[in-house]
């Protein structure tokens, strides 16, 4: 595999294949000096377009686990706000000699732009409404772990899915496991279409909490209400929020996700956000492991982990 | 004895098809229609379709303003080499054909071209949809097509008063339709595989709901009303029941949106963002069925250039269109018999644009405006040979029967043998 550009690149063996490894880096984790010399003299540069402090320090720190040289393109103090196209910039960065690229752009697609530029690597770290398959990725060794696999289980995607890659990676890499997904949202929050989505959908938060094994809460945009998404924030906590009281209807065992960073209050009680069934922290932690795997699985092709 | 004649071919036009040589004379006039004629000059035609020039209602030449992505010199070498002899040049340049002065600009311009530009007027000020523009001051030069395509006139109002004033100067109103509250953001189609990329869509309804808007103006102004590219199946369905019930109305539909979907999207290539979008197989099904029964009058193109660097943007940021002018025999003689083909390629929108008098048929006496069709022939689309200064073609690749052999505009072969010879 040359890119991760979407979790459909993977299917059902790769996550598989990708989350035993990720297995690996948590033992590296672990060690005394956490770092392996897999990808010694790899270079690995982060090219965000968006603001994002959480995914671009755990590529970073992935890299730097893995010995890899790391650069950091910053768009706001950068060439483009000269006006410098896309295809420039990338261009640009590849004659510096770089091995792999991860994109971060406001705009979908955009990393399959790039890997029909470039003869180097692609992650995509986020386009659009698009995808963000790492962050899927992490959200199942997070939920392997805690609840030791993905059979007959019950995941309910909660808030904002229209305009959430999250949702779309995370569908996809859920249902290619073989749980099964309900997206709880009112109509205006969901995709126009969901032909071809293996989902349920449901209006009704208080009657899907009791069944699931997961409620995955995504993050709510203030803007939605200015767009006419929504009359206000208060009504999309009293009707859809993870407030305490609703929090009480999840099975003992249930987990708690968010992919980050929580609107406290809105989405998610604070007090909720804290409780021990809340893994948040877990899947932040998670991230790294599952970046160095992907890091490892693009670019260290006969080199081996455990030198 | 002639000038020139065109020998061995099938002779195809609103009369017919009759196999025949065709002469012309010095002055670029048909001079006659039939067997064995001899000329100076002979252009073998043996094995193909001697049709009228082909007529597009809906070109972009970006010149003014934009001629880093076309000229209307380069345009209208692209229009020659696709079989057109006279082309209906948007009014969406920069500044926007809105006044006398950018017609005359555009006219000499199209004096020196590979085939007839006829420049299509702006309806409002600037096409900015508030104030009208003069157009009886543009209509007394010639201009018989206006439009604010690229965006449609949102005011329901000024839209009626346009029609009204329009109505007495023997002009037709062309309307891009499109609801822009109802489309605002959106970059593709809405629907199945927006959602699946998580590009913001635009639904078919805003499109249908100034197709219906306008249906109702026709209906209360008794102007006519020229529906440019619909592309949704409703819309289709609205304009056939539109002209059951008798109203002036008449439509156009582009290539592409008979022949790709919503699907191609999928790689995110801005050459496949166009507007209207390209929509879902039932929509160009229905499209197809509605040049086939009369519903739609004419292809037209909706050729429009963009640089290399326009379309390698962010799919979102891209700006939308696709290159028409060279490919739209060829996929329309895909769908179509010939006959029919060349009834939506020439005759009828010669009607629409009011261009029949000196396009459009074959006869003794008229403007020898003609194209030389090979019905048979492959080819292959390469961008880099396009005669366009662009390159965004949604059909690189993609092999195609039917070609051009010859252009004729008023006798001077403009094209031969597939080459241009200016």
């Amino acid at each position: 595999m040359r890119h991760l550009l979407s979790i459909s690149d993977l299917g059902r063996e790769g996550i598989e294949e990708l989350l035993d490894l990720t297995d690996s880096f948590v033992e590296v984790a672990e060690r005394r000096i956490p770092k392996v010399p897999a990808l010694r003299g790899k270079n690995v540069v982060s090219l965000f377009y968006e603001d994002s402090t959480r995914t671009r320090l755990s590529f970073e720190t992935a890299a730097k686990r893995l010995s890899a040289d790391t650069m950091n393109f910053s768009v706001s103090t950068s060439s483009v706000k000269k006006g410098e196209s896309l295809k420039d910039t990338v261009e640009t960065i590849e004659a510096m000699g770089i091995d792999c690229i991860v994109v971060r752009h406001g705009s979908a697609g955009v990393p399959w732009q790039i890997a029909s530029w470039v003869d180097a690597s692609v992650i995509n770290a986020g386009d659009g409404w698009h995808e963000h398959p790492t962050q899927a990725l992490l959200d199942c060794y997070t939920i392997r772990q805690e609840l030791g696999g993905f059979t007959d289980k019950r995941i309910a995607i909660v808030g904002d899915v229209k305009h959430s890659r999250v949702a779309r990676s995370d569908v996809l890499a859920f249902t290619a496991l073989g749980a099964s997904v309900t997206l709880v949202a009112p109509p205006t929050l969901l995709p126009p279409s969901l032909e071809g989505w293996p989902v349920d959908v449901s209006h009704d938060i208080d009657e899907v909490l009791p069944k699931v094994d997961v409620v995955y809460l995504l993050r709510m945009q203030k803007e939605r209400q200015t767009e006419a998404l929504l009359p206000s924030l208060r009504e999309y906590t009293a009707t859809y929020g993870l407030t305490r009281d609703r929090a009480r209807l999840l099975q003992e065992h249930a987990l708690v996700m968010h992919p980050g960073p929580m609107n406290r209050g809105v989405e998610i009680a604070a007090e909720v956000a804290d409780l021990p069934r809340s893994v948040i922290t877990r899947q932040v932690a998670n991230g790294v492991a599952v970046r160095s795997a992907v890091l490892f699985l693009l670019l260290g092709s006969g080199s081996d982990l455990h030198v | 004895m002639s000038e020139l004649v065109l020998k061995g071919g099938r002779v195809v036009d609103a009369s017919g098809t009759r196999e025949a040589d065709v002469a012309i004379d010095a002055e670029g006039r048909i001079a006659a229609i039939g067997p064995n004629l001899d000329g100076d000059r002979v252009v073998d035609c043996g094995g193909c379709v001697v049709a009228p020039g082909l007529v597009d209602i809906h070109t972009h030449l970006r010149e003014p303003g934009r001629e880093e992505a076309e000229t209307i010199e380069t345009g209208s070498r692209a229009a020659a080499l696709g079989g057109y002899t006279a082309v209906v040049a948007m009014p969406n340049t920069e500044p926007a054909i809105d006044s006398a002065g950018i017609v005359r600009e555009v006219l000499d311009l199209g004096a020196k071209a590979l085939c007839d530009v006829r420049p299509a007027g702006a309806i409002t000020v600037g096409r900015e949809g508030e104030r009208l523009a003069p157009l009886a001051e543009m209509a007394a030069l010639g201009v018989r097509l206006f439009t604010d395509d690229g965006t449609g006139v949102q005011d329901s109002r000024l839209m009626r008063r346009a029609l009204e004033y329009a109505s007495s100067l023997g002009v037709v109103l062309a309307q891009h339709c499109e609801d822009a509250g109802l489309a605002a953001g959106g970059h593709m189609h809405e629907g199945e595989w927006s959602s699946r990329l998580g590009i913001p869509g635009v639904p078919a309804e805003a499109e249908e709901l100034m197709v219906q808007r306008d249906i109702a103006l026709c209906r209360l102004t008794g102007a006519p009303v020229h529906f440019l590219h619909l592309s949704t199946a409703r819309s289709v369905e609205l304009v056939r029941q539109a002209k059951a019930d008798g109203l002036p109305v008449t439509a156009e539909a582009a290539p592409h949106h008979f022949t790709l979907t919503h699907e191609v999207v999928q790689g995110y290539d801005p050459v496949f963002k166009v507007n209207p979008p390209l929509r879902t197989l039932v929509d160009v099904e229905a499209v197809a069925i509605g040049l086939a029964d009369g519903t739609i009058d004419a292809v037209a193109t909706d050729h429009a250039p963009h640089s290399q660097e326009a379309k390698e943007q962010p799919f979102d940021e891209a700006p939308p269109g696709m290159l028409g002018l060279e490919t739209a025999l060829a996929l329309t003689l895909e769908r179509f018999p010939v006959e029919r083909a060349l009834a939506l390629l020439s005759w009828q929108p010669a009607r629409v644009a009011q261009l029949a008098g000196e396009h459009g048929a074959v006869a003794e006496g008229r403007p020898a405006n003609l194209c030389v069709i090979d019905p048979t022939a492959t080819w292959s689309v390469d961008p880099e040979k396009l005669a366009s200064k662009s390159r965004n073609t949604p059909y690189a690749g993609r092999t195609m029967t039917g070609r051009v052999r010859h252009t004729f505009l008023r006798g001077e072969p403009v094209v031969l043998d597939g080459e241009a010879q200016r």
